[in-house]
């Protein structure tokens, strides 16, 4: 068969732990990193006879993030069990919501990198609570194969985020997980970290092929395991590229094969076909009749939406629109977390210009963050610290290496501006001493003045030097205005 | 008197007054049991040591002056589906054989903080499925009344203990009739509170939406005196009511002229035994000489409770019991010999295979070794019930015919303040007499699961013998929440009647 034009069609499942101090269903703690099986108790144990009650905040936190995903609420949400057997699941079903999830039918924006045009609109199919499983161990050592199961993260919450399949491009996908795990940043509802399992990402991949005989579709995969969002990219290029290879020796085409799970192989860089466990099973969902059915009255949706923070979408639009920076800066900025953009914006509101200030807080700011593993509210430098700083440069007063210098010496020892220019010695120089140190410069380097007067200005370098060298305060863009002066009026006759 | 003859609340009153201790009172059942259990088989454990220590502890308060509450002292026992701490709690499964659960269920903190002497743990048909007591794995219980017949059950063994006067009262529970029906063939009184009157945490769970906890003693009085213990809100268990607990044997006086009881007439119909029959019209005489007024109730959709029943119990069971898979906890499979098993296919030339792994081997023997054939049957229909293509069918279905039965009662609690009819259709069978047939022993629900499915209030009182000696039990209910005025009802009745003070001989 020949080369045909295709789509590529993937839709997201994804699945966030909830910020919530204690678990969906008991008292036990949800920190992350307990030894194995010590934040357990008879209910996440599902020892007989335990029932579970459920944690309103979760329900609190689920309804934040649903109403910023602009979905539709409910007034009535239930619990249903999803039954199967898994040595990580102690009861044999898990807590979920089945038929009356506690949201639907909403949307995420995702910006366009360049700022231009119109966003793309995701929808989202429904967003509703869970339980997480417990987490199994396999060990094989020793050719001895070991199964060991916490059940530390048992009874965890989690929100379950499905996307229609509108997203057309492996490179798409992780845009809008980005845009996701940034959302949920903002509204504090989860930590979205991969590594530690807060957040995890199943998609579902097909082609749309147009053929002489009209539009195809390729079987649809469901791709697992995939660890960073730069994986599920992979995986999702690797599944097109594949599924378009089967195509054109098998023909087949939706609906012939059923629907097929693959696990994504991230040393190998490919998917493999895992055992057909997912598409056999038949969950048997039913109410739980543990639970009593959850109401969310209007009024409760309402605060919460009333209660919603600016979200990335707004504060890149304020950025813009406010400060005048480029949608680019606004992007970098926004991408930083709400902290950032708030210590921007005070920066600004202290008087600094907003363009310097998003540059320095992209450099110098950003890099001596990561250097020291610090968060924003950690960086010993205030807002207002900064503005100072950055207003000083902007009168002139000083050069952007010598802020630069500051900057490091108030991160570094908690100082004003102020107490550090002092400390590194940094006081202005007089305008005469200045004057006084150019002239004797230039009497005491003449083959200088002379290439100089030759046309070689870029001479006047070697003098910027060998002036900071006398005193590291001069401003070396004045020394080279007052030497070319000096030197311009010894030529007027 | 002997002391096994008192009721809950006269040794209450000897115990207020110092005329008994609660450590004769104990070693009066300690010695009873001894004497008859080996014929009768109610208990799966008797915690001798530490029931006799919980009664010195309990001589020590009320010396003290600082006894509990008026039923510090009184020995009870319990169903063994309900958790004890650091004690075996099996629902006579082998299952659940060596199983010791870490905290104890919110029924059972509430009677220790009440000073009640935790006396054992009772026999049961296994994880409450059975209206017999032969699916038992851990023992066999047999009626006091006659021992070649079944106590009834699934509560048989809290039945039969206290039918044989070895306790004063017990804790049973009812998903179907489980505390009612055994109540009727042992000659006791067995009630079934409102769905939500009492915690379940800790119970372990047959059919969530149907099981509820009650006391089974001799008296209404008495079966009043333990729901004010037991009953009430529990942040541990989102299904039990916010509602508070009224004084329900401060309420047990009242007059009953003018009380509408009706009679509902699909109760009355083909199948009843004539010796029931008989023995629960004269009931309705003495209510009628009460001063009731008597009316006649029909529930049109009773004639499917059975099924409704079935279908919501087993459905609820097959997830309740998933979690019996030989993993966490509970009963395992030989190990080494599945491994030897499998070693042994691994060197055969067979192709491994993808639906029964090891893993599923596990589950599969771990369950089919423990469970027994009434648990396995009705997980399979369950499962069933719920699979793809047949939820629509039978769960769903079930769950509306559900509701029509429920506004039956709604209708007719609109009209009586009460219903009255037999609690089971004959009295107690032989054993082994239905065990081929399960469902005419399912039948034997007939009169009780409704309450349940509706989630409504049912008393079981003693109201006479058949001919050969059996007790006949007659069933009150009430719309929910109205315990006061079923237990009131039923103590008047006792008032007047004197079958609750017959005593079957044993040898
Ligand atoms: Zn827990």
């Amino acid at each position: 068969m020949s080369a045909a034009a295709f789509t590529t069609v993937i839709g997201l499942e994804v699945h966030v732990q909830l910020k919530t101090r204690t678990k969906l269903f008991c008292r036990c703690s949800t920190q992350f990193g307990a030894p194995p099986n010590t934040q357990t108790c008879e209910v996440c144990l599902g020892l007989p006879g335990s029932l579970p009650v459920m944690n309103r905040r979760a329900v609190e936190l689920a309804l934040r993030a649903a109403v910023a995903l602009h979905c539709d609420i409910p007034t009535l949400t239930k619990w249903d069990r999803k039954n199967y057997y898994y040595p990580d699941l102690p009861k044999g079903y898990q807590i979920s919501q089945y038929d009356l999830p506690l949201s639907r039918d909403g949307y995420l924006d995702l910006p366009d990198p360049q700022g231009a045009g119109t966003p793309r609109r995701v929808r989202i199919l429904r967003a509703h609570l869970e339980e997480d499983a417990g987490k199994s161990m396999h060990d094989e050592v020793a050719g001895h194969a070991d199964s060991r199961i916490d059940l530390n993260r048992a009874g965890t919450p989690l929100l379950e985020i499905v996307t229609q399949p509108d997203l057309r491009s492996p490179t798409e996908a992780r845009f809008f997980l980005n845009e996701l795990k940034l959302l949920l940043s903002y509204l504090d509802v989860s930590d979205c970290n991969m590594q530690e399992g807060s957040l995890r990402v199943d998609a579902n991949v097909n082609l749309h092929l147009d053929t002489p005989r009209g539009r195809v579709a390729t079987p649809i995969v469901e791709i697992k395991n995939m660890n960073s969002f730069r994986a599920v990219e992979r995986a999702l290029a690797y599944e097109a590229q594949r599924q378009g290879d089967e195509w054109r020796t098998t023909g087949r085409t939706l609906g012939e094969v059923p629907k097929q799970t693959r696990g994504w192989d991230d040393q190998a860089q490919v998917t493999r076909g895992q055992r057909h466990k997912e598409e056999s099973s038949d969950y048997r969902y039913f109410p739980e009749p543990d639970l009593v059915p959850v109401t969310v009255r209007p009024e409760e949706v309402a605060a919460v939406r009333a209660a919603l923070t600016a979200l990335p979408a707004t504060r890149r639009a304020q950025l813009v629109a406010h400060h005048g920076l480029d949608p680019y800066d606004a992007d970098v900025l926004v991408n930083q977390g709400p902290a950032l953009v708030d210590y921007f914006e005070q920066t600004v509101a202290c008087g600094a210009d907003a363009r310097r200030a998003s540059n320095w807080l992209q450099q110098d700011v950003l890099r001596t963050l990561n250097e020291r593993g610090l968060t924003i509210q950690q960086l010993p430098v205030p807002a207002a610290g900064l503005a100072e700083l950055l207003r000083s440069v902007a009168a002139g007063e000083l050069e952007t290496t010598r802020a630069r210098q500051v900057f490091q010496r108030m991160v570094e020892t908690g100082a004003t501006v102020a107490a550090a220019r002092q400390a590194l010695g940094i006081v202005q120089v007089a305008s005469e001493d200045l004057l006084e140190l150019c002239r004797t410069l230039l009497a005491e380097h003449p083959h200088i003045v002379r290439d100089v007067r030759g046309g070689k200005t870029q001479a006047l370098g070697a003098l910027i030097g060998k002036a900071r060298q006398r005193n590291p305060n001069v401003d070396p863009a004045r020394v080279k205005a007052i030497c070319s002066e000096l030197i311009a009026a010894a030529d007027t006759p | 008197m002997r002391l096994i003859h008192l009721t809950v609340a006269q040794l209450r009153d000897a115990l207020a007054a110092g005329h008994v201790s609660a450590r004769d009172v104990t070693q009066a059942c300690l010695d009873e049991i001894r004497r008859v259990e080996a014929s009768i088989g109610a208990y799966l454990a008797v915690d001798e040591a530490g029931a006799l220590a919980q009664a010195a502890e309990s001589d020590g308060r009320r010396a003290a002056g600082r006894a509990r509450s008026p039923l510090d002292g009184v020995p009870i026992a319990l169903k063994d589906n309900l958790c004890t701490r650091g004690q075996a709690t099996t629902c006579s499964s082998r299952m659940l054989a060596q199983f010791v659960p870490p905290y104890d269920a919110t029924v059972v903190q509430k009677l220790r903080a009440a000073g009640l002497v935790l006396l054992g743990k009772t026999n049961l048909d296994e994880f409450a499925m059975g209206g017999s007591t032969e699916n038992a794995a851990l023992g066999t219980t047999r009626n006091p009344w006659d021992l070649r017949r079944v106590p009834g059950g699934s509560s048989g063994g809290s039945a039969a203990a206290v039918a044989a006067r070895t306790v004063p009262g017990a804790i049973g529970s009812d998903t179907g009739g489980s505390i009612r029906q055994p109540a009727a063939y042992c000659g006791i009184v067995g009630l079934k509170p409102t769905y939500g009157r009492v915690s379940r945490y800790g119970l372990i769970a047959f059919a969530s939406s149907l099981d509820q906890v009650g006391p089974m003693t001799r008296t209404a009085e008495d079966a009043a005196l333990l729901l004010e213990l037991i009953a009430g809100p529990d942040p541990r268990d989102a299904t039990c009511a916010l509602r508070p607990v009224p004084a329900y044997s401060q309420t047990l006086d009242q007059d009953l002229a003018g009380l509408r009881l009706g009679v509902v007439r699909e109760h009355f119909e083909a199948g009843l035994d004539d010796a029931v029959r008989q023995a629960v019209q004269s009931a309705l005489e003495v209510f009628r000489s009460l001063g009731a007024t008597i009316h006649d109730v029909s529930l049109p959709h009773s004639r499917y409770g059975i099924a409704t029943y079935y279908l919501i119990a087993s459905c609820e069971a097959s997830s309740n019991l998933a979690r019996y898979d030989g993993v966490h906890f509970g009963y395992r499979t030989d190990e080494s010999a599945l491994l030897r098993a499998l070693a042994e296919e691994r060197g055969s030339a067979a192709a491994p295979d993808e639906v029964d792994t090891p893993l599923v081997r596990l589950y599969r023997q771990s369950r089919s070794e423990a469970l027994g054939a009434e648990v396995q049957r009705r997980i399979m229909l369950g499962t069933y019930a719920l699979s793809a293509g047949y939820y629509e069918a039978y769960y769903l279905q079930a769950l509306r015919v559900r509701r029509l039965i429920r506004s039956d009662f709604d209708r007719a609690f609109g009209e009586v303040d009460l219903l009255l009819g037999p609690t089971t259709p004959s009295p107690a069978f032989c054993a082994g007499e239905k065990l081929a047939d399960p469902l005419s022993m399912y039948l034997e629900d007939l009169y009780t699961v409704t309450a349940n499915l509706a989630g409504i209030a049912g008393l079981a009182l003693p109201c006479g013998f058949t001919r050969g000696g059996l007790p006949v039990g007659l069933q009150l209910l009430a719309p929910p929440f109205e315990e006061a005025r079923l237990l009131a009802a039923g103590h008047r009745y006792q008032q007047r009647t004197d079958w609750h003070t017959h005593v079957p001989e044993l040898p």
